[in-house]
C-alpha cells in the first residue's frame, strides 16, 4: 500500500484538476441525496394541503436537483478522464526518464519481451488509480460527511447507524471481498500456472506434435488441467458474491434503523411528521451513492501490485556513475587503452570478465574470440559505458592526451565508441527511420550508402517501398540475417571513430558472413574496429592487429602480431 | 430470469412496507409497537434482497467457469491443429494470454453484466404495473420517460461506436509505441538519441489525450441523456404527486409508494449503463477467441476449397475436426514403401515480406538417398519443409508422391492425419514436454519398448541420459544439445518411410554432429528411407547423396 501512495503522489501537480473533478462528482451525488430528501418532504408536507404557494420552493429545488444531477456528472466524468490522462502522460515521462538511465545494465532481467511488456502495461494500467480509485473514494468522502452530518440534525441515532453502515460498506467489505478474492486466486492459481505452462508447451511443439500424431494425446493433458481450474473457479464462486450480500444488509440495515429512530423521535417529540419520511428515504440516496466503491475497491491488490513492480525499478541505483564534471574530450584520431579490467555483475559472483591489457592505436583492428559466457559483451557494454568495471580503466588515447572513459560523460563516450549489439532492437518504423535514428541530419544519399556497405541495397531496391517500407512490430517483417544487417547499417551511418561489433555474423550462414565482413572492414577503413564473435574462421584472417581470446572466467591470451 | 423477478417483487414490497410504516406514524400517531409487523415485514425483505444480490452473482460465477473452460479448449484445440501462427507470424503469447488471463474478462461480463441486462428487462415492467395499481400519471410518466432511455443509448451509442472503436485501437497503438521505445532503449542510448525520445513520448500521449477528449465530450452524452432522464422523470412524478396529494386527490401511503418505487424502475437501467464497460472487456476477449478462429477457418476455406472441398460455409467446430482428419475428405495414403517425394516448382509468396521464398523449388527424394537443401537464411528452407509436412499451402506448384507402381498423388489431396504416419520430422527447436526422457522419446511411437528408446538415444550419441531422466518446464534439465538430438531420436524410432531434419546438428560439437549424421545416413541406408535434410555445415552436406540449393524472389508489384 505504501508503492501506491508513493505513485498516488506522483500525480501531486495534478491535484487542482482533480480536485475540479471531486467537485463535480459531489455535486452530482449531493443533486441526488437532495432530490431524494427535497421530495419526501415535499409529499409528506403536501399530505397536510397546506396552500400551493408553501410547496413552491421544494417544487423548484426538486426540479433542480433532478436537472443538476445529470449535468455534474457529466462534468465529473470529463474531468475526471482528462485528469487521469495527464496522469497517464506524467507516468509515463517519469518511468521513461528512470528507465533511460537503467537501460540496459541495471534491466538485465527484462530481456524477455514478456517482462517488460508487462512494465509498460503497469505504468498505462496505473492510470486507473485515479479515475476508478482515488477519484470515486474522494467523492464518496464529501458527499457522505455532509449527509450524515445533515440527518445527524434531525435524528442522531439514525446518523450513527447511517455513517456506521456507510463505514462497513466502503471500508470493512472492499477489505472483506479482497482478502476472498486473494484466498480464491489462491486456490486457482495453482490450476491456473499450470494451464498456462502446459499451454506455452503445447502451442509452442503444436507443429512437431501434429505431424508426430501427437496432439490429441497432449489437448487430453490439457482438458484434464484445464477441469481442474474451472472445478477450482465454481468453489471460489460462492465468496465472490458476499461482497454484494454484505452491503445489501448494511444498506438494509441503515434504512430500517433509520426509520425506528425516526419513528422514535417522531413520538418523542424531537422531529416533527414532515421530517420522519425525510430521515427514512436518505438512506436509500446515501447508500446509492457508494455502492461504486466495492467494484472500485477490487482493483486495488492488482494496482498496488503494478505499483510495486514499478517502483521495484525505478528505485534501482544507477548502474553506472557520470562524473560530476565530465572531462573534455581529447583531440582524434582515438585508439584504446585497457589496464587489469575486470568486470562482475554483482560484487558476490566471480569474475564475468578477465581483459588482457590490450593497446589499440588508432585505426587498428582488434578481433576477440571466446566461447558463450567469457565475458565478451560485457567487454563491449564497458566500453560504452553501459557497465562499470569493477577494477582496471579503459582509456581514450587521442592525439594530445589520454583520459580514462569514467571521467567522461557517458553519451560523450557513445559519440566516439559506436556499439552494434548482439540483439539490437529494430522498430515497429520504416527502414529509413531506423537507420537514420543513427544521425537524424543524415540525407537519403548517406543512408542509401550505408545500406549498401550492409549489403542490404540490392534488396531495398527490389521493395516496392524502397526506404519507406514498414519493418512491422521488432523487425517482425524481415529475416534474422536482414534485421542483423539492418543494425550494421545503422553503426556505420553513426560514424564514430571507434565502433565495436559484437557478433555481426549472427543468423547469417558461412559465404554471406564472410564477404559482409569484408564488407564492414573496408567500410571502416581507418577507423578503431573492435570485432567480436564466437566464430573466428569467418572472419579472415589477415586484417587483425590484435587478437584476444578469452577464456570462460579468464583471459587466455592476447597476442600482438 | 426467476431472481429477477424475486428482486423485482421485493423491490415492491419494500416500497408498500416503507409507505406504510411512515404514513401511519405520520398521519395515523402509530408508534413502534402498532408497526411490529410491518417493521419485522420489512427486515426480512431488506435481508432478501442482499441475499438474492449474492445469490445472483454465485450462479453467473458458476455458469461462466463452465463457459470459460468449453471456449478455452475450443481454441486451445483449434490452435494446436489449424496451427494460424504459421502463415501470420502472429505470436503463441498472444492465444496464451487469451486463454488464461484474457477470458477472465468474461467473469465481469457473466458476473455483472448480464445479470443486469435481465434486471433491467424484468425490474421496469413488474414496478410500472405495481405503479398502475396506485397512480396513473405518475405510471404515465415512468411508462414514457422508461423508452427513452434504451432509445439514448442506441441513438448515441450507434453514432460513438466507430469512434469509440478508432479510440480503442489508438490506445492499443499508443502502448506499442512506448512498448518498442522501452524496448529499444540500449539501442536508442547507443546512438544518443534516448533524451529525444522522452519529449516525444509526452507529446504523442498529450496530442491523444486532446482527441480522445473530444470523442469522450460525446461519448458521456449518452450515460448524461440516461442519467437526465432517470432523475428529472423522478422530480416530475414527486412533484405531481405532490400537487395530487395538496388536492387531497391520493392518501400520503400511495404518494409515498410511488416517490419511493419510481427510481427504482430506472435503477436497474442505469446500473447497465455502469457495468457497460465490464461487457465491453468481456466482448473484446470473446471477440479475439473467435477472431482467431475464424480467421484461420477463412485461410482453411481458401486454401483447401481448390484441392479438397468447398470449404466456405462450413462452421468453425466441422473444420476444426477436418483439419484433424477425423471427417473423411482427405485422399488415402498410397502404398509409400519404394515411393519417391518430388518437389515440383514449389513457391510460397510471403506476406509483408515482398519475397516468393522458396521460388520454384524442385527436387527429388529417392528411397535410401539423403538429399540436403541448402541456401542463406531467410531463402524459405524452412516455409518448403512445411508444404512437404502440409502444414501450408504452395502458391504454385506442388509435393507429390511418386510410387513404386507408377502412380503419383499430390501431398495437400490427402488425408493430412494419415500422410503424418508415413512422415517424421526434426523441427529446428523440437518439443519437450515436462516428463521423462523416454516419454519424450515415444511422442511419436507411444508403444516403442524402453529397449528401443535405449537404442535410438544411444544411436545419435545421447549414451549419458538416462532414460528416466526428468525434463521440467520449458525443457530445463537438459542442454539445447541434448534437446535437438531427442528431436533426432524420437523421429528415427517413429520409423517412417520420409524423414525431414531442419538443422539438426546446428549448436553440436564436432564429435556429437558426426555421431548424429551417421545415425541418419545409416537410416537412410539400411532402412531404404527417403531423407530430407535441411544444412548450412560442411559435415552435415557431406552425408548428402546430392545438396540443392534453392532460391527466392522479390514479388512482382502487383
Amino acid at each position: 500500500m505504501t508503492a501506491l501512495w508513493r505513485v498516488a503522489l506522483m500525480g501531486r501537480p495534478l491535484f487542482g484538476r482533480m480536485a475540479l473533478a471531486v467537485l463535480a462528482g459531489v455535486a452530482a451525488a449531493g443533486a441526488a441525496i437532495g432530490l431524494t430528501a427535497t421530495s419526501a418532504w415535499l409529499i409528506s408536507r403536501a399530505a397536510e394541503r397546506p396552500p400551493v404557494l408553501y410547496l413552491m420552493v421544494a417544487i423548484t429545488a426538486v426540479r433542480a436537483f433532478g436537472i443538476s444531477r445529470g449535468v455534474f456528472r457529466y462534468a465529473e466524468r470529463l474531468a475526471s478522464h482528462d485528469a487521469a490522462f495527464r496522469v497517464l502522460s506524467r507516468l509515463r515521462g517519469r518511468a521513461y526518464a528512470r528507465l533511460e538511465r537503467l537501460a540496459p545494465a541495471g534491466l538485465a532481467e527484462f530481456r524477455s519481451g514478456d517482462l517488460l511488456a508487462r512494465l509498460v502495461e503497469d505504468v498505462d494500467g496505473l492510470a486507473d488509480l485515479w479515475l476508478r480509485v482515488l477519484i470515486p473514494y474522494s467523492i464518496a468522502l464529501v458527499t457522505v460527511t455532509v449527509a450524515v452530518a445533515a440527518v445527524w440534525l434531525l435524528v442522531p441515532a439514525a446518523a450513527i447507524a447511517l455513517g456506521a453502515s456507510l463505514l462497513f460498506v466502503a471500508v470493512v467489505v472492499p477489505i472483506f471481498t479482497i482478502r476472498v478474492a486473494h484466498r480464491g486466486e489462491r486456490h486457482i492459481a495453482g490450476a491456473r500456472g499450470e494451464l498456462a505452462a502446459a499451454t506455452v508447451e503445447v502451442l509452442a511443439g503444436a507443429p512437431e506434435l501434429l505431424v508426430a500424431g501427437a496432439t490429441e494425446a497432449r489437448l487430453a493433458d490439457l482438458a484434464a488441467i484445464d477441469r481442474r481450474l474451472a472445478a477450482a473457479e465454481s468453489q471460489t464462486a460462492a465468496g465472490s458474491g458476499l461482497g454484494a450480500l454484505l452491503s445489501g444488509l448494511a444498506g438494509g440495515a441503515a434504512i430500517w434503523v433509520g426509520l425506528l429512530a425516526g419513528i422514535a423521535a417522531l413520538r418523542g417529540g424531537s422531529i416533527e411528521g414532515v421530517a420522519l419520511a425525510v430521515v427514512a428515504l436518505t438512506p436509500i440516496a446515501v447508500h446509492e451513492a457508494v455502492t461504486g466503491l466495492v467494484p472500485a475497491s477490487q482493483h486495488l491488490p492488482g494496482l498496488a501490485a503494478m505499483a510495486g513492480r514499478l517502483l521495484d525499478i525505478t528505485s534501482r541505483p544507477d548502474p553506472v556513475a557520470e562524473p560530476v564534471v565530465p572531462a573534455p574530450l581529447p583531440a582524434g584520431p582515438y585508439g584504446l587503452r585497457c589496464r587489469g579490467l575486470r568486470a562482475r555483475y554483482c560484487p558476490e559472483d566471480p569474475d564475468a570478465l578477465v581483459m588482457p591489457d590490450i593497446e589499440l592505436r588508432p585505426g587498428e583492428r582488434l578481433l576477440m574470440t571466446g566461447p558463450s559466457g567469457s565475458g565478451k559483451s560485457t567487454f563491449a557494454a564497458i566500453l560504452v559505458r553501459f557497465l562499470e568495471p569493477s577494477a582496471g580503466t579503459v582509456e581514450l588515447v587521442g592525439s594530445d592526451r589520454s583520459v580514462d572513459i569514467r571521467s567522461l560523460s557517458g553519451d560523450d563516450v557513445r559519440r566516439l565508441i559506436c556499439l552494434c549489439a548482439q540483439d539490437p532492437h529494430i522498430f515497429d518504423t520504416s527502414i529509413g527511420e531506423n537507420v537514420r535514428l543513427a544521425r537524424p541530419g543524415a540525407t537519403d544519399a548517406e543512408l542509401l550508402a550505408a545500406l549498401s556497405a550492409a549489403q542490404l541495397d540490392g534488396w531495398i531496391e527490389s521493395l516496392p517501398d524502397g526506404l519507406a517500407t514498414m519493418v512491422g512490430e521488432h523487425g517482425a517483417r524481415l529475416s534474422g540475417g536482414q534485421r542483423q544487417r539492418l543494425s550494421l547499417a545503422r553503426a556505420l551511418l553513426a560514424g564514430a571513430p571507434v565502433i565495436v561489433f559484437d557478433e555481426p555474423t549472427e543468423h547469417l550462414d558461412e559465404g554471406m558472413a564472410g564477404s559482409l565482413v569484408a564488407d564492414l572492414l573496408s567500410a571502416t577503413a581507418g577507423r578503431t574496429v573492435i570485432m567480436i564473435t564466437h566464430r573466428p574462421e569467418l572472419v579472415g584472417s589477415t586484417t587483425w592487429a590484435t587478437r584476444v581470446e578469452l577464456g570462460a572466467g579468464q583471459a587466455i591470451e592476447a597476442a600482438s602480431l | 430470469m426467476a431472481l429477477g423477478l424475486a428482486t423485482a417483487v421485493l423491490a415492491v414490497a419494500q416500497a408498500w412496507l416503507l409507505a406504510t410504516a411512515i404514513s401511519s406514524a405520520f398521519m395515523g400517531g402509530a408508534d413502534l409497537s402498532n408497526l411490529r409487523t410491518t417493521l419485522a415485514a420489512l427486515a426480512v425483505v431488506l435481508a432478501a434482497r442482499a441475499g438474492i444480490a449474492w445469490a445472483q452473482e454465485w450462479v453467473a460465477r458458476r455458469c461462466s467457469a463452465s463457459i470459460k473452460s468449453s471456449l478455452r479448449m475450443h481454441l486451445l484445440r483449434h490452435v494446436a491443429t489449424n496451427l494460424p501462427g504459421l502463415e501470420s507470424g502472429r505470436a503463441s503469447g498472444e492465444v496464451v494470454a487469451l486463454a488464461t488471463r484474457g477470458l477472465d474478462a468474461l467473469d465481469a461480463y457473466f458476473g455483472r453484466y448480464l445479470p443486469q441486462v435481465v434486471l433491467a428487462v424484468v425490474v421496469p415492467v413488474v414496478v410500472v404495473a405495481c405503479l398502475a395499481t396506485a397512480d396513473l400519471v405518475a405510471t404515465l410518466t415512468v411508462a414514457l420517460t422508461l423508452p427513452l432511455i434504451p432509445f439514448f443509448m442506441a441513438l448515441i451509442g450507434s453514432a460513438t461506436v466507430s469512434l469509440r472503436k478508432r479510440r480503442w485501437e489508438a490506445l492499443a497503438r499508443l502502448s506499442g509505441h512506448f512498448l518498442d521505445v522501452v524496448a529499444g532503449l540500449p539501442t536508442l542510448r547507443v546512438f544518443g538519441r534516448s533524451g529525444a525520445q522522452l519529449e516525444r513520448l509526452e507529446r504523442v500521449t498529450d496530442e491523444y489525450r486532446r482527441e480522445n477528449m473530444a470523442t469522450l465530450r460525446v461519448a458521456f452524452l449518452s450515460a448524461f441523456a440516461l442519467e437526465l432522464a432517470a432523475t428529472l422523470s423522478v422530480a416530475m412524478v414527486a412533484v405531481g404527486v405532490g400537487l395530487r396529494l395538496v388536492d387531497g386527490l391520493m392518501p400520503l401511503q400511495t404518494g409515498l409508494f410511488v416517490l419511493i418505487l419510481a427510481p427504482e424502475a430506472y435503477l436497474p437501467l442505469r446500473q447497465l449503463g455502469a457495468s457497460y464497460h465490464a461487457s465491453e472487456e468481456g466482448l473484446t476477449a470473446a471477440g479475439r477467441v473467435f477472431a482467431i478462429i475464424e480467421v484461420t477457418d477463412a485461410s482453411e476455406s481458401r486454401g483447401r476449397s481448390r484441392h479438397r472441398r468447398g470449404g466456405r460455409g462450413v462452421p468453425a467446430p466441422v473444420l476444426v475436426a477436418a483439419a484433424s482428419g477425423r471427417v473423411s475428405g482427405g485422399g488415402a495414403v498410397p502404398e509409400m514403401a519404394g515411393a519417391e517425394v518430388r518437389i515440383e516448382g514449389v513457391t510460397v509468396k510471403q506476406p509483408g515480406r515482398g519475397l516468393e521464398a522458396p521460388f520454384e523449388a524442385s527436387l527429388v527424394v529417392k528411397p535410401g538417398q539423403v538429399v540436403a537443401i541448402a541456401g542463406p537464411s531467410g531463402i524459405g528452407k524452412s516455409t518448403l519443409i512445411d508444404v512437404v509436412l502440409g502444414l501450408r499451402t504452395a502458391d504454385s506448384g506442388s509435393v507429390r508422391i511418386a510410387t513404386a507402381d507408377g502412380r503419383s498423388v499430390a501431398v495437400e489431396s490427402l488425408d493430412r492425419e494419415a500422410w503424418h504416419r508415413h512422415v517424421a520430422w526434426v523441427p529446428q527447436h523440437p518439443y519437450c514436454f515436462p516428463g521423462t526422457v523416454a516419454d519424450n522419446v515415444r511422442l511419436a511411437a507411444p508403444d516403442a519398448t524402453d529397449a528401443a528408446v535405449r537404442d535410438a538415444m544411444d544411436a545419435v550419441g545421447l549414451d549419458d541420459l538416462e532414460v528416466g531422466a526428468r525434463i521440467g518446464e520449458g525443457g530445463s534439465g537438459i542442454s539445447s544439445g541434448q534437446r535437438r538430438r531427442i528431436g533426432v531420436a524420437r523421429a528415427l524410432i517413429k520409423d517412417a518411410e520420409v524423414l525431414i531434419l531442419d538443422e539438426p546438428t546446428a549448436g553440436l560439437d564436432a564429435a556429437s554432429e558426426a555421431t548424429v549424421l551417421a545415425a541418419v545416413a545409416d537410416f537412410a541406408r539400411s532402412r531404404n528411407r527417403a531423407v530430407l535434410l535441411v544444412a548450412h555445415r560442411p559435415a552435415a552436406l557431406a552425408i548428402a547423396d546430392c545438396v540443392v540449393s534453392i532460391n527466392a524472389r522479390s514479388a512482382v508489384p502487383a
